[in-house]
């Protein structure tokens, strides 16, 4: 279980889910990636395949249309997986909270394990979130 | 019978090829990340990744083969680890060499590409056999010119086909690459390495942005990271081959080992720049490119290594 463990802390693969966001949160996902915060010195990476992933992160309010998608998603991914809700939307329902086609927020469908909240999170945040997440794990 | 054991699973076998191929990607990596300004991954993250993806659950699909699935990759491994082998006695010990070993590497080193294949049709998964049979296009394309270069090292050593033969050659004569007709075929199996490698201008089989990673789209756990360990290993042991064959391989005294290990870091860095330099191809620009311009280069190398330049 310990060296097993201590991997996954130094190598988490993020699979990044858009559940109906408003490309905000998205972008700043990609921010963290670039040259100023390069979060690929940590060993994070984003892969295009859930069978390939750590992270679980989910931007925007779950819409009823890819409600069915998420929870295939979830089942799909190989475990231990960690579900991040990623900004105000998927934390909460957001400015969305009252919508028609609003099914979430995430943690009433898929458990969660970290919240950052935001809209959209500013890359510290995400970082500051990692590190926690990571003393968590 | 333990002096092969030994030398497929410790030395120049399993375990030295997966240690240096660790090392090859970790530089492969950093390099990449001080070309786009970035800071990097630290030398011990490929291991990391591995012992990872072992800790993890592994799923077999449902309507996928499930025996086909979980020996492709472990073939693909054994195949590498054999060329290894093959090549680092001959570099040690050149008179080991058998008569036709270049065409036992050559048609070794095909295997791992094979069992990507088998394993991507094995998945049941759309988007794995989509990438499967676009691999399979690629070898058909770059086969035909790495074959007619490393006709070259053959013809210039005097029609001999062992690995040994050319390296002593080499060693009385001079490299490969100092002539004409050596440089043009070296850059044609740089290229068609590239493609051997499956790095970025014909990472076509694996395009993460459309088709996520093709034939490795099923694989979770262990299994996954056996083919990744795969592909690390063919990064430290191609160029390897490239280097003796062409480059007049690595003398084993004193300061000629650090001259042959630069050898092997300089091939790594131009595999890294073209990867860095290069947007993907498609397909059918590939196989243009490799039975076109590739095909009339080794050609034109063959002709002059028999005319002796």
């Amino acid at each position: 279980m310990g060296i097993k463990f201590k991997a996954l802390k130094k190598s988490l693969w993020v699979f990044h889910l858009s559940t109906g966001s408003c490309n905000n949160c998205d972008i700043e996902i990609l921010d963290c990636i670039t040259p100023r915060y390069d979060l690929e010195r940590f060993g994070i990476k984003k892969v295009g395949s859930i069978r390939h992933a750590d992270v679980l992160l989910v931007t925007g309010i779950v819409t009823k249309q890819v409600l069915p998608r998420l929870k295939k998603l979830y089942n799909q991914a190989p475990k231990p997986i960690v579900v991040i809700a990623f900004g105000a939307c998927a934390s909460s329902g957001g400015i969305f909270a009252d919508s028609y086609n609003m099914a979430g927020p995430l943690d009433k469908i898929i458990p969660v394990d970290a919240y950052i909240p935001g809209c959209p999170p500013k890359p510290e945040a995400i970082i500051a979130a990692v590190a926690k997440l990571l003393k968590k794990l | 019978m333990t002096d092969y054991i030994v030398q497929y699973f410790i030395f120049p076998g399993f375990l030295f090829t997966a240690a240096a191929g660790l090392i090859a990607s970790w530089i492969d990596r950093k390099v990449t990340a001080r070309i786009q300004w970035r800071v990097g991954p630290p030398l011990l993250q490929p291991l990391y990744d591995l012992v990872k993806l072992m800790g993890k659950e592994t799923i077999v699909p449902k309507s996928g083969s499930k025996m086909t699935f979980l020996i492709a990759p472990l073939a693909g491994l054994a195949t590498i680890t054999l060329v290894s082998m093959l090549i680092w006695r001959v570099l040690i010990w050149p008179s080991q060499s058998f008569v036709g070993d270049l065409i036992v590497v050559f048609y070794l080193m095909a295997i791992p590409s094979i069992t990507l294949i088998i394993s991507g049709a094995a998945s049941a998964n759309p988007l794995a056999s989509l990438g499967a049979s676009r691999e399979m296009k690629l070898i058909l394309a770059y086969e035909l010119p790495f074959i007619l270069a490393i006709l070259v090292p053959v013809i210039q050593a005097g029609g001999q086909i062992g690995l040994g033969e050319i390296l002593i050659w080499q060693w009385n004569n001079g490299t490969v690459v100092g002539s004409w007709s050596g440089i043009i075929a070296f850059i044609v199996a740089i290229l068609c390495m590239q493609a051997k490698l499956g790095l970025v201008p014909f990472d076509i089989a694996e395009a993460e942005t459309e088709i996520v990673s093709g034939p490795f789209i099923e694989y979770t756990g262990t299994p996954l990271a056996v083919h990744k360990l795969t592909r690390l290993m063919m990064l430290f042991v191609i160029p390897m081959f490239l280097v003796t064959i062409f480059m007049g391989g690595i003398i084993f005294s004193g300061w000629h080992i650090l001259w042959g290990i630069l050898k092997y870091v300089l091939l790594l860095v131009i595999i890294i720049l073209i990867r860095n330099t290069n947007p993907r191809v498609r397909i059918d620009q590939a196989i243009w490119f490799f039975w076109g311009p590739m095909t009339i280069l080794a050609i034109l190398a063959v002709v002059l290594a028999m005319l002796g330049l």
